[in-house]
């Protein structure tokens, strides 16, 4: 049934429908409706889960960690600080081949503290092993993470997911959203059937010593996995689809007039929605130009975007996230798709734009369409203000 | 893919801490002990076994050396002694 709803409460209202057993967080903003309306559910008796409330993002992804390792499915989310100060026990959920839902309120990381949005926080944690899955929109946050489940769940797979959704943008963003019925996701996510467990009664060690005789390997089969995800996660889309006929195709990208565009932004996220926008004015203009939506940035599906921008001329990649001192972060993965290859763009122009919260308004889309040229640029910042710069401090 | 993941607990058991000695091991020498367990209670391996006194022996398979035993006898009737002196350095 179609409802308006907050994307927070979307998301809880999704989580509610998974039945997870253990929820833990520790609120932070723009995660916090989500985890405030799921305890609100616990109290009044709407979700038979316990509710444990800690002091820290440690705690509350060492709780969950604990409970998946129990056999239980469980749930938390967080934002920015947050998810840094989870980063040792996110590795070790990944490590440990516990599967597990997280939302990421994507929000931008201190200093200077910034409550608003970009991706600097789950870009940052594109290599602890977890499947990183990029929404657009919130019918696409609640679908994702029922997706998230049972990918991250399946005996072939058992590796956390991370349902990453802008903050504000999308957590306190009111849509039309299609809550799905219990019936039929029951049907598409069957109860959770862990490999192994604890079990006071059959007594086993997660998470031990691997000393240099078996570290490698357990690298080695996360890696494994994560390119066999890249076929896996196209499956349960289309599973996805005949249960309640939404269609996200690979669930991996999402082409939007690519084929036959000129010129193309690849970007992730609610900012997808904007470019689309530009995309049909521009292409009512004659303009030949088009997205590149990256859903799936772990794994990331090199095949898939070498196959939808091969004969793509100018490319440009937008990012919301900066590695300093370095390429930006999707455009590092754009170039590397395309290194000798035969075909490729002529261009790949690598763009950021929007950080801590800085809007990406139509404008901005558009300057970047009109900055990509045959002259490639690279980490090309938009929207800059020159006149809050200065080569010196003091004096 | 799997790797590696979990372990059966008896696999602690199957790993002989003995190896980890790189010098010094206890000796019981079993003259004068007066039979207070206080070598059992400290042993953090959980490796000395004994009943009556002057009958107190660690399992060499799991001491560490790390001389604690040696350290708490207040009769002085645990010494630590060079391995090799032994002669039977595992």
């Amino acid at each position: 049934m179609k409802e308006f709803l907050e994307g927070s409460r979307a998301v809880a209202e999704a989580i509610r429908l998974c039945k997870p057993g253990v929820i833990s967080a520790y609120p932070i903003t723009p995660q916090t409706h989500i985890v405030e309306e799921l305890a609100q559910m616990v109290a009044d008796g709407e979700l038979n889960a316990q509710f444990v409330n800690v002091e820290s993002e440690h705690s509350a992804a060492s709780v969950v960690l604990g409970a998946v390792a129990t056999g239980v499915r469980a749930f938390t989310a967080t934002s920015s600080q947050g998810l840094l100060y989870m980063a040792e026990v996110i590795f070790n959920i990944a490590g440990m081949r516990l599967p597990l839902v997280l939302t990421c309120a994507n929000r931008a990381i201190s200093a200077p503290i910034n409550i608003w949005n970009d991706q600097q926080d789950s870009v940052s944690l594109r290599d602890a092993g977890w499947i990183q899955l990029y929404a657009e929109n919130n019918q696409e946050v609640v679908d994702l993470h029922l997706i998230g489940y049972r990918l991250s769940e399946d005996k072939s797979i058992m590796l956390p997911v991370m349902v990453c959704m802008d903050g504000f943008i999308l957590t306190h963003g009111m849509e039309p959203v299609d809550i799905p019925e219990q019936e039929k996701l029951d049907k598409f996510l069957p109860a959770y059937r862990p490999l192994y467990k604890l079990d006071p009664a059959e007594p086993l060690t997660m998470g031990l010593l691997a000393d240099p005789d078996y570290y490698l390997e357990t690298r080695f089969a996360i890696q494994e996995t994560l390119k066999e995800a890249l076929s896996f996660i196209p499956k349960i889309s289309k599973e996805f689809y005949g249960v309640f006929g939404r269609d996200y195709k690979d669930c991996l990208i999402e082409e939007y007039f690519a084929k036959d565009a000129e010129k193309v932004i690849v970007a992730m996220g609610s900012v997808c929605g904007t470019i689309k926008e530009v995309v049909d004015e521009l292409r009512k203009k004659g303009k030949k130009v088009g997205l590149l939506k990256i859903i799936s940035y772990r794994p990331f599906p090199y095949a898939k975007v070498y196959e939808a921008l091969k004969n793509v001329p100018l490319v440009a990649v937008l990012d919301k996230a900066v590695s300093l001192g370095a390429y930006a972060p999707l455009a590092i993965e754009i170039k590397a798709t395309f290194f000798g290859k035969k075909k490729s763009p002529k261009v790949v122009s690598s763009f950021v734009a929007g950080l801590g919260g800085r809007d990406i308004t139509l404008d901005s889309i558009k300057e970047i369409f009109r900055k990509l040229s045959q002259k490639e640029v690279n980490q090309e910042f938009i929207d800059l203000k020159p006149e809050l710069l200065r080569e010196e401090y003091g004096g | 893919m799997f790797g590696p993941l979990i372990v059966k607990p008896i696999k602690s058991k199957g790993d002989k801490t003995g190896a980890w000695r790189i010098k010094l091991r206890p000796k019981f020498l079993q003259k004068n002990c007066s039979g207070c367990r206080m070598c059992i209670s400290i042993c953090p391996e959980g490796c000395v076994q004994g009943k009556d006194k002057n009958t107190f022996i660690c399992d060499y398979n799991y001491c560490k050396g790390c001389g604690l035993c040696a350290l708490v006898c207040p009769k002085g009737d645990i010494i630590m002694t060079e391995e090799e002196a032994e002669g039977e350095k595992k």
